[in-house]
């Protein structure tokens, strides 16, 4: 045994609480973390389709009231960006994955990553306890700007903004820790021949978005402390005066601009913590699922870094409206346009995997190919808004409401979907059935075009977003009430159906087809433990050794249409370069 | 490519220590940006017309010397052990956590003197600011201390001496990052006025 392996001090937990709650594996960690996230997640559903209620059919429900509405709208935001798709993407499929895709025997700091997760579920008890807290959850809206978030008018002003502030802090810690055991994992356990260009593009992915969450999370810490402060100890930090209902308030001099700064300063690069991992996910199912080698893989890897670089100056397009120096409108549309380039690479590269590939439509595949056509028409609209004078008139509409639930909501949650579609035989042992994958797909797919398409046309409409009741506005046309009342049926469907998705989990958790070790034909090295499911240690006695990228598919001359990284090399698909043992290694 | 991943012999503690190494900078990494983005703010803030300097308690003083000598203690405390001098060690690394926790009396100590003279946390924003940025950094010692308490008693009969001496050097390393950290705040808490803000942006 070499090569980093610490398997000698590698004991596997003998009681249910340590093998399946106290757990430090990372296979159990990721489905914690996974389930956890779906469960909130179908939270969130919820409030989506209570605030569709009301949009579609105004007034009818005497329970969705002014303040409630808000509440949903925010709650529905927060849970669904950090709760759900970052958790999830890190949480869930960082810790499943690094690992198995590296091969290593697990975390490197196991401890470590088993309170990250714990310190997690915390973060998600702590925001739902504030359904239960005197004036309910906060109602700001999810960007929590002050200084609205924090006085009276704003729902849950009281108790919801601080437990939601509270919440965001232990997210937060919670993320570090499994951060820093993602990066250091990935830099320092990897077996022997994984070189950092051998990787596959899922780790790729989730390594870069862990690198940014690392980096862009602490700008969301100083936000709520501040904020924070401001609400219990009425400092001023993001707190100008200001006479709120009447009252004289004790705040004086606070910027709330400030306040947006940091919080996009987070919030942007936020949107590549959720897409980078979805990136790289989707080129890995492409690669498995039309048989052939990723298209440019090293550009791939290069588009990772650099949309990662990129997105930490681009954060103020998301304030243009809120006033700034012309010249920085102009740095800030430009660097929101600049990284159009590297995406775009990314874009024609999976197009070109697909292109005279053996494309098998699989319930992953489909998911995979709806994503790139979801994600670029979200990306297309972006490119409308990245425009300063476009996006002024354009971003209090439902035109926005429309580009970043496609970009960041449908895309990757798609991405989500077919992921879990794909390595559910790795991490149970079974098939996900088959015929409700299909069903849940064409559901969801079509289900979200139906409900986001004709969200642009209302929002070139002018129908303004956030607001809780559309009647009696001249300027907005009746058809646009019938548009909407449309738009609810179908995200109340589409919400049903994800029921589906669920009793699929559930039940093929148990009862689904016995799965083979690699059902997929893969040749990443996850596909390649002795055990499946992987047991503790994942690996057995001894660390897979890598010759080849994870791409060596339909390679001319080879037996079977993919070589698997650690097949030996005569097997062929060297790439992206022959490795050769030392020549001390043991045999 | 990370070569000592691929380098062959190479066992579980050492592999546990290069793992430990990169977690620490990683962690120094985000720590950094953290207290970056906290300065940045307070720069910006300084731009408020309720602004006004407060004069820092001279307290700080000795808790900067006090963390100065904990950081020279631990570097010599981590040569000590890579020669084996395990006596000197203990007594080094002793030392060094003692300077740390009489630092973090030392700031409560300042905080007194600075509420006795009535500058409140929500007095005005730069008061707000350097409670916050001390008890923020007093955290991250708090912290090192808990990973010096952790190393305290493996020094005493070390089973494992590099890993030990690795654990010292990691520990003189974080002692080193939060010296550098306080220095940072320090000169901005103290010397970095609207006025100073105004000439190196250009608006003097």
């Amino acid at each position: 045994m070499i090569y980093a392996d610490a398997d000698s001090q590698h004991h596997a937990p003998q009681t249910f609480i340590t093998k399946y709650v106290w757990s430090q594996d990372h296979k159990v960690i990721a489905v914690q973390y996974a389930s956890t996230a779906i469960l909130v997640g179908l939270v969130g559903l919820v409030l989506s389709n209570l605030m569709r209620l009301q949009i579609g059919f105004p007034g009818v429900f005497a329970f969705i009231n002014a303040e409630r509405y808000y509440q949903f709208v925010t709650m529905h935001g927060m849970i669904m960006v950090i709760y759900l798709l970052t958790a999830l993407f890190l949480g869930g499929f960082g810790n499943y994955l690094i690992p198995l895709m590296v091969g290593a025997r697990d975390m490197v700091f196991p401890y470590m990553n088993m309170l990250s997760f714990w310190v997690y579920l915390l973060s998600v008890i702590v925001l739902m306890a504030s359904f239960f807290v005197p004036g309910g959850p906060t109602g700001a809206g999810w960007t929590l700007y002050p200084p609205a978030a924090i006085l009276p008018g704003s729902p849950g002003f009281e108790w919801g903004i601080i437990l939601m502030l509270v919440s965001l802090l232990i997210f937060i810690v919670a993320t570090t820790m499994g951060g820093l055991n993602y990066v250091t994992t990935v830099l320092q356990a990897r077996c022997e021949g994984m070189t950092l260009l051998r990787m596959p593009l899922s780790v790729w992915g989730i390594f870069v978005a862990t690198i940014l969450a690392l980096l862009a999370f602490p700008a969301l810490f100083v936000s709520g402390v501040m904020m924070l402060l401001d609400k219990t100890l009425h400092t001023s930090f993001f707190m100008p005066a200001v006479v709120s209902l009447g009252q004289v308030t004790n705040y004086k001099g606070g910027s709330p601009l400030l306040f947006q700064h940091l919080f996009w300063f987070f919030g942007h690069p936020e949107v590549y913590i959720v897409a980078l991992p979805a990136f790289g996910i989707v080129s890995d199912l492409i690669s498995v699922h039309a048989r052939k080698a990723i298209f440019g893989y090293r550009t791939m890897v290069w588009a990772i870094v650099v949309i990662g670089g990129l997105s930490f100056v681009v954060w103020a397009h998301h304030m243009f409206v809120s006033g700034m120096n012309p010249w920085f409108g102009f740095f800030f549309a430009t660097s929101t346009l600049i990284i159009a380039v590297p995406t775009a690479i990314k874009v024609y590269n999976w197009v070109l995997t697909l292109w005279r590939g053996d494309i098998h439509l699989t319930v992953p595949m489909l998911f995979t190919l709806a994503f790139i056509l979801t994600f670029l028409s979200g990306g297309l609209t972006g490119l409308f808004l990245g425009n300063v004078s476009v996006d002024i008139p354009l971003s209090g509409t439902y035109f926005v409401v429309a580009h970043f639930h496609m970009v960041m909501g449908v895309a990757p949650l798609l991405v989500v979907f077919g992921g879990i579609y794909h390595w559910f035989p790795k991490v149970t042992g079974r098939m996900l059935d088959d015929r409700l994958g299909q069903f849940h797909f064409w559901v969801t797919f079509i289900g979200t075009y139906l409900i986001y398409f004709p969200m642009h046309y209302l929002g070139v409409l002018g129908m303004p977003r956030r607001y809780y009741n559309y009647e009696h506005y001249q300027f907005i046309p009746a058809s646009a009430y019938t548009l909407n009342a449309f738009i609810t049926v179908v995200a109340l469907t589409v919400g049903v159906a994800q029921l589906v998705y669920v009793y699929n989990l559930v039940w093929s958790t148990f009862r689904g087809q016995k799965a083979d070790a690699n059902p997929w034909r893969a040749a990443s090295l996850e596909w390649a433990t002795p055990n499946t499911p992987p047991v503790h240690g994942n690996w057995g006695a001894r660390l897979p050794v890598v010759y080849r990228w994870a791409y060596a598919y339909s390679v001319p001359g080879a037996p079977k249409d993919f070589i698997a990284q650690d097949a030996p090399p005569e097997a062929g698909g060297q790439e992206p370069e022959p490795y050769e043992r030392p020549k001390e290694a043991p045999a | 490519m990370n070569a000592a991943v691929l380098m062959p012999g190479a066992t579980g503690s050492a592999a546990a220590s290069r793992a430990l190494d990169t977690g620490l900078w990683v962690f120094i990494g985000v720590a950094s940006t953290l207290f970056g983005l906290f300065l940045t703010a307070y720069v910006m803030r300084m731009d408020g017309a309720d602004w006004s300097t407060i004069a820092l308690p001279p307290q700080l003083w000795l808790s900067s010397g006090l963390l100065l000598g904990g950081s020279v203690l631990l570097q010599r405390a981590s040569a000590a052990a890579k020669g084996a001098r395990w006596p000197a060690v203990q007594t080094l690394l002793l030392a060094g956590g003692a300077c740390a926790m009489a630092f973090i009396g030392v700031q409560l100590w300042a905080w007194q003197s600075l509420l006795a003279a009535r500058v409140m946390l929500a007095s005005n924003p730069a008061a707000s600011f350097f409670y916050v940025l001390t008890a923020l950094h007093g955290l991250h010692v708090l912290g090192g201390l808990i990973a010096w308490a952790a190393t305290m008693p493996m020094v005493s009969q070390p089973s494992d001496p590099a890993g030990v001496a690795r654990r010292v050097a990691l520990c003189a390393r974080y002692w080193h990052f939060l010296l550098a950290v306080w220095v940072v705040l320090f000169a901005a808490l103290g010397w970095l006025t609207p006025d100073v803000v105004r000439f190196i942006c250009g608006r003097g």
